[in-house]
């Protein structure tokens, strides 16, 4: 067959077929995708979950579940999500589909490396859904000491599938600043790459540097469990402070893991959609490198009410005011990256717009939650729980919605049916706000988080935001209708749809095996729109 | 100034019961306001952009635009002045969170799965905190088993209470009446349930009940177990459900000559009911429910009695026959 067909027939999804072929695949494209099925499914998952959580919630009092199981609904939900979900979702699906191809490359530097980790990922997925049928792990996502050492659940089968994961982490980190050094294209200046890998960039670094660190935390807080080491445990003469300094060390940084991908592809959509030049090309690149940088350093944000220091806090609130800079400069030069644009409305583009705006209300309820002394008051409350869905959900996983609507018809060579698109943009941005705009107020009535039941004075609210949930589900559910309706029947789509000027869209859609026939030779930048 | 009186209206706050709680919603309502202008620009810029620059042909020509240094250094320096200044303000709150008074009343608190106890210098402790209206309260807390955090929202102060160590707060309650008290650092199954009430009530008021208290401690103090069990199987109005000197039933089931006896239980079947037994149905009453009776029927006194009075109340158990 393979004689027969003729050259621009081939691509990377038929050059070779079967299950193995997949399985075995060196093709960072192909990893891509692997990584999309698996994510996919972890997001459905943690989303039930999410829906559950809203559920109980419905009313005060015992609704669905006993406390425990809300308690281990509520763990699972958000351990999904976090290590499962947002952190490997933009750079592992999308980054490994398209910083390859943005750069004018053949694949990443190590193409052994990157297959390994998707299959650390499974083997830490793998894990962690174990614990499910064992004990279930009631600790929450932070496995907080002492009562993670004393909890019953399969603390040390979760803590070890995090590390697993933690470590696939580092491996595609690696992989990507290595590639993005190496096999840049020629005339592909540092200068002259897209913003999208600036972000992959960046959040590459973070990966590299802070993973290390919760993988040493989890590996104390098994030791602690499993030989008895006091560490944490203040009966074994631990501190339990001292884990969530470990902790938070990692899991500050991971936040920028988790943001920072999605401000590149709202940045390479922006500037398709209104056919326009990024506004503040450098400003935005090194904004992303300074936002890496000032995150090691505001762990301590998390721990204003933990008995740390009171001038640690100090610091730490000062120091977190410096990262709203960079990110209100990014703010601006997308807003005037549409200042006399030709704008269209296309769904990743909704998406991009729905980012701008849900990231403007978690980025200024963020300062807020940075002001020490009214962080007092909302610290652990709902307020918390609404700004980082704001800028977890409404940023992060708008910004995957986005982008991939936006690489679909590369990815697949297929078009998708538009007005689904934007029927589910319409649901998620509506839903996402009736559900996680009431726990601002809920937080700032004082409702704290994590609780199974509350008093009746919020119970109104509280109906509010389960409604929401659901909307949300449904405008997700149409998202895969319209997926499955794109891959199963989509018309095909040409090399370059949205007239975009990024390096992916030279080639055919999906692009051949070995991404580009002839290398590429760069002589611009990559947002030349004149 | 009538805007900021309605940022601060809208703004859902509790009560201030504190001027703390004051200072802290002030700060609140003026970033209310800055954040509303901040969002009306980038959301509402955003919004005019869209609108004014849609695109009208499919050959639309764009201005290339790729920086103004100017207008960059304006939209960078102007927010961190902002930024600095906030930090400013909440770090002049926090310090004078963190400035604890001087004769100050001391109480401590001991945090637990899933209980508040407050113990008062003389010698008694309560489920609830009641304190005089008007004086800086200072708590002294440390937690028996895991991490827990002290939130009272109307006072806007919050501290987390942890094994091994003492952390405090203060506080001067300003305003009369009752007051939410949550854990707010997730600890086990009954994390929702770990409330407790601080009573503010006037000077005279709290003088009358310390002296009470202080009376019924001594007096508790020196009574034997079984005694001070019956005490409080009284106080807890425990005999309106439970018989103790024949088999009748009331509600619950009889307590007589029960201990050390077997009870047929739904879905587990015959358990001895022996010390375990009373204390898990006294803190966690639906978990072995006798067959035949009715589940969701009897309170959990699970906060509202400490060690000592639920072994009084076993003790008291044991000994009718």
């Amino acid at each position: 067959m393979a004689a027969s067909a003729s050259h621009s027939d081939k691509n990377y999804l038929n050059e070779s077929s079967g299950i193995w072929s997949w399985l075995t695949t060196l093709d960072h494209k192909r990893i891509g995708i692997m990584y999309f099925i698996s994510v996919l499914t972890f997001f459905l998952v943690g989303g039930i979950f999410a829906l559950l959580i809203r559920l109980e919630l419905f009313s005060p009092g015992k609704g669905l579940f006993t406390p425990d199981q809300y308690n281990q609904v509520m763990t699972y939900h958000g351990a999904i999500m976090v290590f499962m979900v947002i952190i490997p979702g933009i750079p592992a699906i999308l980054g490994n589909f398209f910083l390859p191809l943005q750069i004018g490359a053949k694949d990443v530097a190590f193409p052994r490396l990157n297959l390994a980790s998707w299959y650390l990922l499974m083997l830490g997925a793998s894990m962690a859904v174990a614990t499910m049928f064992l004990n279930k792990v009631d600790t929450g996502w932070t496995f907080y000491t002492p009562y993670s050492i004393r909890s019953s659940g399969s603390v040390v089968l979760m803590v070890i599938a995090a590390f697993i994961m933690g470590m696939s982490s580092v491996l595609t980190g690696l992989n990507f600043i290595v590639t993005v050094h190496k096999l840049r294209a020629p005339g592909m200046t540092m200068f002259r790459i897209p913003l999208f890998v600036w972000a992959l960039y960046s959040t590459a670094i973070l990966q590299v540097l802070a993973t290390p660190v919760l993988g040493i935390t989890l590996l104390l807080l098994v030791a602690e469990r499993v030989l008895g080491v006091g560490i944490f445990d203040p009966k074994m003469g631990g501190d339990p402070v001292l884990f969530q300094h470990f902790f938070w060390f990692y899991s500050h940084p991971a936040v920028y893991i988790m943001i920072l991908p999605a401000m590149g592809v709202i940045s390479e959509i922006l500037t398709t959609f209104s056919r326009k030049t990024i506004f503040g090309y450098t400003a935005i690149a090194f904004s992303s490198l300074g936002i890496a940088a000032v995150s090691f350093f505001v762990w301590g944000h998390h721990m204003f009410v933990s008995g740390q220091s009171e001038i640690a806090g100090i610091l730490f609130s000062f120091l977190t005011m410096l990262v709203g800079v960079p990110t209100a400069i990014k703010m601006f030069n997308w807003l005037a990256t549409l200042y006399k644009g030709s704008i269209q409305f296309q769904s990743p583009m909704l998406f991009a717009l729905g980012f701008l705006f849900l990231f403007a209300i978690g980025g200024v309820t963020g300062i807020m939650l940075a002001t020490i002394g009214l962080d007092v008051h909302f610290h652990d409350t709902y307020f918390v729980v609404a700004h980082f869905h704001y800028v977890m959900v409404g940023g992060t996983l708008m910004a995957i919605m986005g982008g991939f609507y936006y690489w679909f018809p590369k990815m697949f060579g297929k078009m998708y049916s538009e007005a689904a698109a934007r029927m589910s943009f319409v649901f998620i941005f509506i839903g996402f706000n009736v559900t996680f705009f009431p726990q601002f107020i809920l937080g700032s009535m004082g409702m704290p988080r994590r609780y199974f039941d509350y008093i009746p004075a919020y119970t109104q609210l509280n109906r509010i935001s389960t409604v929401g949930s659901w909307m949300i589900a449904v405008g997700f559910l149409i998202g895969l209708y319209t997926i499955i309706k794109g891959l199963r029947s989509g018309a095909p789509a040409p090399a370059n749809p949205w007239g975009s000027k990024t390096l992916e869209w030279t080639v055919t859609s999906p692009p051949p095996h070995h991404n580009f026939d002839v290398e590429p030779i760069v002589t611009a930048g990559p947002y030349e729109y004149r | 100034m009538t805007w900021f009186n309605f940022a601060h209206a809208s703004s859902f706050m509790p009560t201030e019961a504190t001027n703390i709680a004051q200072q802290v919603d002030s700060l609140y309502g003026f970033l209310l306001i800055a954040s509303g202008i901040a969002c009306a620009i980038l959301i509402g810029g955003m919004i005019y952009f869209a609108y004014k620059y849609k695109r009208r042909t499919s050959n639309d020509k764009t201005a290339y635009i790729s920086h103004n240094t100017a207008l960059e250094f304006l939209w960078s320096f102007i927010p961190l002045v902002i930024f600095l200044g906030v930090f400013g303000w909440g770090w002049h709150i926090y310090s004078q969170m963190r400035a604890f008074p001087p004769n100050a009343l001391e109480v401590e608190v001991l945090g637990m799965q899933w209980n508040w106890e407050f113990q008062y210098k003389s010698g008694f402790s309560s489920d609830t905190l009641m304190v005089p209206v008007n004086r800086d309260i200072k708590l002294v807390m440390t937690s028996k088993d895991v991490l827990h955090s002290f939130y009272v929202p109307s006072f806007r102060i919050k501290q987390d209470v942890i094994p091994g160590r003492y952390t405090a707060i203060w506080f001067k309650a300003e305003k009369l009446g009752e007051f939410h008290v949550f854990c707010t650092e997730f600890c086990g199954t009954s994390h929702s349930g770990m409330l407790s009430t601080i009573k503010v009530v006037p000077q005279g008021e709290f003088d009358r009940w310390m002296e009470e208290k202080a009376k019924e401690h001594s007096e508790e103090g020196s009574l034997p177990l079984a005694q001070l069990g019956e005490k409080l199987f009284k106080g807890k109005a425990c005999a309106s459900c439970h018989s103790t000197e024949d088999a009748t039933i009331k509600v619950g089931p009889s307590l007589f000559q029960k201990f050390g006896a077997n009870e047929n239980i739904e879905e587990i079947g015959s358990v001895v009911i022996n010390e375990d037994y009373l204390k898990e149905s006294i803190l966690n009453p639906n978990a072995k429910v006798v067959k035949g009776f009715p589940k969701n029927v009897m309170p959990s006194f699970q906060g509202q009695l400490n060690d000592k009075q639920i072994s009084a109340l076993i003790e008291y158990i044991k000994g009718m026959k």
